[in-house]
């Protein structure tokens, strides 16, 4: 399996509820699948085991056939990359040391990065056009300038495969089409495979080649965009009324319906 | 920031001004002249004798004291991802102010040389081990833990000093106070000898340590995709912080600030690449403390200050400076 799960359950250490139960997964190599759910519905705890920074309790993820939590993580960052939009930095770094940190797999302990180190690193940086900025502190960017740069920092790292915990968390809807519009240019130019986890059905639905929607630590759909966000679907897995509008090459959108108050009668 | 020291040049031409202060600083009233006399094989058997066998010695010690403090701080702060972290945070002192407070009170300090820093030693490993036991959970290192483990150990160790020095002998209370106070007086070649055989590896394999801790400033998951392994990181940077500082406490007592302020300040001048920040650290360090001990000994006739007063006497305000211009940068 290049990249997958296979019957896998997670449960964190205390917790009642499986976070993960029994998925079953193989993504696509070259294309960016979305995963879409509720809150706790699994989506983190999937992508996580998937970059083998979980331990599955049955069952495995998997990269290049091999149990993700199994890889060296010196060699497994030489393949895959992984971006989280919650971690903060202890001290202030500039961009370009931020993003030069995407080399550390390659560099050994003693050695500085070499000239092609710096290339590749200034490469990360055009591609996700913070060269400009590349010489400001990581704390003075905006949201959405510093989601380019953990992109670029994860494009230093030449991985194969990308993985994106919800990579436009706080960013508007210019950033956030920017941000997914990059993903989609990365997976043209550099053939990369991205799972990224989203809230955003309208930006999954535009950009994502393949949509898994989870529920409950399990998979309720998975597939194509156009079948699989459809309001039945939508409606199970969020727990509440969906209704679907497509506007003509914009993609789906997804509309929560009035629903009644809690002890309330039906209506409107 | 204006100006841009080149790193490495500056704190050689410091340190090499810290030596040559400690050299010729001191009550028996040689100058550089007679220091230089006796430096180059003339000079009278007194000068020679004072050089040799007393300032060296003690130089030499307030280098390789400062330089483990300095890495241990900068290891701490990227382990714990705190700028305000420092070598006692975690016990180590405590621990040691308690083997040392025992060898006194029972006596066994007065009775053999070596006694006292053997028990602040024993006691400083102990306290490290304690709290490095109960922050490891599941084969994990749980760094929140580990914060609270060490100042909740720290405090405990502190009450036990307490509790014994209230009920044991006067004289004892003074030589404990002042052993707290930190002194490098009195260190012989051969102590630093011991002292070099374990600090100068401890901080090579820091130094190695140094990419992985530029990861983990990010956080656990980041570094962990950044290729670090974790937990192993972890483990050796707390590991070789700790004896870093116990083997400093055991020999000089307790020297507060140079861990905290020296790695701050050299982020603040150089940046937080920690390829950079343990070396320079290593360097400013040294000088750090080579300036300190030859300004608590120097000017005061026969009275000397302890160090530990001075390092924050002069520490502290230079660094509130260094924290202004680096925060309005």
């Amino acid at each position: 399996m290049n990249l997958g799960l296979s019957g896998a359950w997670l449960r964190y250490p205390g917790a009642a509820d499986w976070a993960m139960r029994d998925v079953t997964l193989e993504f696509t190599p070259g294309v960016h699948s979305a995963v879409l759910g509720p809150n706790g519905a699994g989506k983190s705890t999937l992508l996580r085991a998937l970059a083998g920074l979980l331990d599955c309790d049955r069952g495995a993820a998997f990269i290049e056939g091999e149990k993700s939590a199994d890889w060296p993580r010196r060699e497994l960052a030489r393949r895959m990359a992984f971006v989280s939009s919650t971690e903060e930095g202890a001290f202030p770094v500039r961009v370009r040391e931020y993003v030069g940190l995407g080399r550390n797999p390659y560099l050994g302990s003693f050695s500085p990065p070499s000239e092609a180190d710096r290339a590749i690193v200034g490469s990360a940086l055009e591609r996700t056009d913070m060269q400009g900025l590349a010489d400001r502190y990581v704390t003075n960017l905006s949201a959405g300038e510093l989601q380019r740069a953990r992109v670029a920092r994860a494009l230093a790292q030449e991985p194969a495969i990308l993985l994106l915990d919800e990579p436009t968390a706080h960013l508007d809807i210019g950033h956030e089409y920017a941000v997914f519009d990059l993903l989609s240019q990365l997976v043209e130019e550099l053939s990369l495979t991205i799972v990224s986890v989203t809230h955003n059905i309208n930006m999954a639905s535009r950009f994502a080649s393949r949509v898994v929607l989870m529920r409950a630590g399990a998979v309720v759909a998975d597939g194509e965009p156009e079948t699989v966000l459809t309001p039945e679907h939508l409606g199970t897995a969020y727990d509440w009324p969906v209704h679907t509008v497509r506007p003509e090459g914009l993609g789906c959108v997804a509309l929560p319906v009035r629903r009644p108050r809690a002890g309330q009668e039906a209506g409107g | 920031m204006t100006v841009r020291l080149p790193p490495y040049p500056t704190l050689f031409v410091f340190l090499g001004l810290a030596v040559a202060t400690g050299l010729v600083t001191g009550p028996a009233g040689l100058g550089p002249g007679d220091i230089a006399r006796a430096l180059s094989g003339e000079g009278d058997a007194q000068s020679r004798l004072i050089l040799l066998h007393i300032r060296g010695p003690r130089v030499m010690a307030a280098l390789l004291v400062g330089a483990a403090l300095a890495v241990s701080g900068g290891l701490f702060q990227a382990l714990l991802r705190n700028p305000l972290a420092e070598p006692y945070l975690l016990g180590v002192s405590s621990g040691a102010a308690l083997g040392a407070v025992l060898a006194i009170v029972t006596g066994v300090a007065a009775a053999a040389g070596p006694a006292l820093p053997l028990a602040a030693l024993v006691g400083g490993l102990a306290a490290i081990a304690v709290v490095f036991r109960v922050a490891r959970v599941a084969g994990r290192m749980d760094t929140r833990v580990l914060i609270l483990a060490g100042v909740v150990t720290s405090a405990f160790l502190s009450a036990c000093i307490t509790l014994i020095l209230t009920l044991g002998p006067e004289e004892a209370l003074r030589t404990a106070y002042f052993w707290t106070l930190g002194s490098l007086s009195g260190i012989s070649w051969r102590m630093n000898a011991i002292l070099a055989a374990y600090a100068v590896p401890a901080a090579l394999l820091a130094f190695r340590l140094a990419r992985d801790l530029n990861a983990l400033s990010l956080g656990e998951e980041a570094a962990a995709a950044l290729g670090t392994e974790v937990e192993r990181t972890k483990r050796a940077a707390y590991v070789l912080g700790s004896l870093l500082a116990a083997a400093t406490v055991s020999v000089a007592g307790i020297i507060g600030f140079v861990g905290l302020v020296v790695p701050h300040a050299v982020r603040i001048l150089w940046g937080s690449d920690h390829r950079l920040v343990l070396p320079l650290s290593c360097l400013a360090g040294a000088g750090v403390v080579a300036f300190a001990d030859a300004l608590a000994r120097g000017p005061w006739g026969v009275v000397e200050i302890p160090i530990g007063v001075v390092t924050a006497l002069v520490g502290v305000p230079f660094f509130l400076v260094l924290l202004r211009r680096g925060t309005a940068a």
